[in-house]
């Protein structure tokens, strides 16, 4: 019941934030999305998701507003906007009333299926030595999942200097 | 069920700010919240009605615990979309540098 809650309350703070203004208070819905989706990730048995989604939620905040702070700027809206608005809504219709029929062929919420999972269960803390299972897979399983995720991550942050740098002196 | 359906209704939220909106921040806001929708969706999938927190105890057996797995890739999914974040915006903190607008429609010229 208080996943639905949280939900609902997610859903409410997204459309708040697509659809306000100024620039500043959507970046702030956008938080309220998060941190609604960091208590979610505690109701559902998942504390280790719950504090790197803290973690990533307010150093995202800060790029956010880095971004957006002093450049507000009102949005025109001109032209065809009617005509715009009708066919994304109607695609967006489609998409969920597919997407309601694929629901239909998964397992039940409250019931996963766990057919990858056994075996790690049954031998993650005598093969690994780590009694939290999240941690066994993430470092130990499947490791190079985590040296694939870290070359993103620096890859990124190269991306990054690469475009913010400012540019050398000619010669 | 219901669950599942709300999940995907944040979603299209974040797909109509994606597809309709003009200004750059409003577009990397939509593909954040698309994002936090499906490593919920992900999370949900692995719940069990009152199941544990994936740590091993002396009563725990496999049908006690909620699925590790999801867990694990969402937990790298989280990060990896910290990064992409990140270089989104400081692209638009670039574009905004160079064209004096957030607005898409009016950034047009691409020559450097």
């Amino acid at each position: 019941m208080e996943l639905h809650i949280l939900l609902i309350f997610m859903i409410f703070a997204a459309i708040v934030a697509i659809e306000v203004k100024d620039l500043l208070s959507s970046v702030i819905a956008v938080g309220a999305v998060g941190f609604a989706l960091c208590l979610a990730f505690l109701v559902l048995k998942a504390p280790d998701l719950a504090i790197t989604q803290l973690v990533v939620e307010i150093l995202c905040l800060i790029i956010l507003i880095r971004a957006t702070i002093n450049k507000d700027l009102p949005l025109v809206i001109e032209g065809r906007w009617i005509f715009n608005t009708f066919s994304t809504l109607g695609f967006i219709a489609v998409f969920l009333l597919f997407s309601w029929l694929a629901l239909k062929e998964l397992p039940g919420f409250g019931e996963p299926i766990m057919a990858v999972v056994k075996k790690y269960l049954q031998e993650g803390v005598s093969k690994t030595g780590s009694v939290n299972i999240v941690t066994a897979v993430i470092l130990d399983f499947r490791a190079y999942d985590t040296l694939g995720e870290a070359t993103v991550l620096f890859t990124s942050v190269i991306g990054i200097m690469a475009i913010l740098r400012k540019p050398g002196r000619k010669k | 069920m219901m669950l599942y359906f709300l999940c995907l209704v944040l979603f299209c939220v974040g797909l109509y700010g994606v597809l309709r909106k003009r200004n750059l921040v409003k577009i990397i806001i939509g593909l954040g919240i698309m994002e936090y929708a499906m490593n919920l969706f992900f999370v949900l999938l692995g719940y069990r009605f009152n199941g544990r927190a994936p740590i091993v105890a002396k009563d725990q057996n496999i049908l006690n615990m909620v699925d590790p797995l999801p867990q694990a890739l969402v937990l790298t999914s989280i990060v990896i979309g910290l990064g992409v974040t990140a270089l989104v915006i400081s692209i638009a903190i670039r574009i905004y540098e160079k064209y004096g607008t957030f607005d898409i429609t009016k950034i047009k010229r691409l020559k450097g």
